[in-house]
């Protein structure tokens, strides 16, 4: 029987990469959470997630995020993937954050998220708070995550833990 | 609309595996009630944290969701809330009230099957020196409208909190899929 709160897998790159994804992900939680630090090949790009392969328009989300400057609203309605920040706010030497948690991740109503990301570049840079939906009853059981363009850096690291309820 | 309790007294032993920094107290699966009362929350953690996702009754997209403390009507709750639509930001607070307001569910005219969903941490909960704050994140997501709220909560109370109620605002019951579960933070 799994513990309350224990990871599942990390991933640490040894070497630039596409994604990294988590596959075979047990049924055993409640919930799950994935923490994701790095740097990716290119400025400015925006990280993503996808479940189960599913490529199809079935992801939305709202956003409120803060530059420095200014605070702002925004939404995704039919994507084909589930951003995890609304602005593009990677960069290649400065390492972002992004904690997603995902709630339900087994049960039959659809799929929904809290995403924070956040990201100081020192002169610029964002806070982010998201809640996103995967309008898929099923169970999910393989997350991807990726840049919306290039690679990840070698160091970037994702855990994703599994949140056990009584 | 009549008012149900469901009301968690005893709580299952968690998860096997020994005592960890975070354990699992009490789930409440709330379908066709109008409130979750987790109750006897056992002093013995450092901070709690609801995690759950909720649909209510109301005949609208969207439905305001309260927490109550210790069964306190009194008004000894204040809150602060930012929230965007995904068009606009927006940040509303009140003082003296009877109730803390932390945020909005989805409800019975979302689509069928979407589900707000919420991260409740309730600091310190257990201390007869401090008020008790709290401090949530929510939203819920329909693809083509939802909200996401940041909020805190104050109840002016140094009593150790046994006892927390979440309800809509509306009193509408919840849907059945409802879950939301609370779990203990140990300190060192």
């Amino acid at each position: 029987m799994p513990a309350t709160y224990e990871p599942i897998a990390t991933t640490t790159l040894g070497s630039a990469a596409a994604d990294i994804t988590f596959s075979s992900i047990p049924s055993t939680y409640t919930d799950l959470k994935l923490i994701i630090t790095g740097t990716s090949a290119t400025n400015t790009v925006q990280p993503r997630l996808q479940f189960n392969s599913d490529t199809a328009t079935n992801y939305s989300n709202t956003s409120i995020s803060g530059d420095g400057t200014a605070a702002s609203s925004t939404s995704q309605t039919s994507a084909a993937y589930m951003r995890i920040t609304p602005n593009s706010t990677s960069s290649s030497t400065i390492p972002v954050f992004y904690n997603i948690d995902i709630f339900s991740y087994t049960g039959s109503t659809y799929k929904t998220c809290l995403l924070v990301g956040n990201a100081d570049l020192n002169g610029s840079g964002v806070t982010q708070s998201s809640v996103g939906l995967w309008r898929s009853t099923s169970a999910i059981t393989t997350i991807k995550y990726y840049m919306s363009s290039g690679n990840l850096n070698s160091g970037t690291t994702a855990t994703l833990f599994g949140i056990k309820a009584a | 609309m009549t008012l149900q309790n469901f009301t968690l007294g005893t709580f299952s032993q968690g998860a096997a595996g020994g005592a960890t920094a975070f354990e699992s107290i009490a789930t409440a699966t709330p379908s066709g009630v109008s409130t979750i009362t987790f109750s006897s929350i056992p002093g013995t953690y450092q901070h709690l944290q609801i995690r759950g996702i909720g649909r209510t009754a109301r005949v609208a997209t969207n439905d305001t969701m309260n927490i109550r403390i210790n069964g306190d009507t009194a008004s000894n709750y204040s809150f602060h809330q930012l929230y965007g639509s995904g068009s606009a930001v927006a940040a509303q607070g009140s003082a003296t009230q009877a109730n803390g307001e932390w945020g909005q569910m989805a409800a019975a005219s979302a689509t069928a099957s979407v589900f707000g969903t919420t991260i409740i941490d309730i600091l310190d909960y257990a201390s007869t020196s401090k008020y008790k704050t709290i401090r949530i994140m929510t939203g819920w997501d329909n693809n083509g409208s939802g909200q996401i709220w940041l909020g805190s909560v104050l109840w002016q109370s140094t009593t150790a909190i046994n006892s927390v109620t979440l309800y809509s605002s509306t009193t509408n019951n919840f849907a059945t899929s409802s879950t939301f579960a609370l779990y203990g933070i140990k300190g060192a």
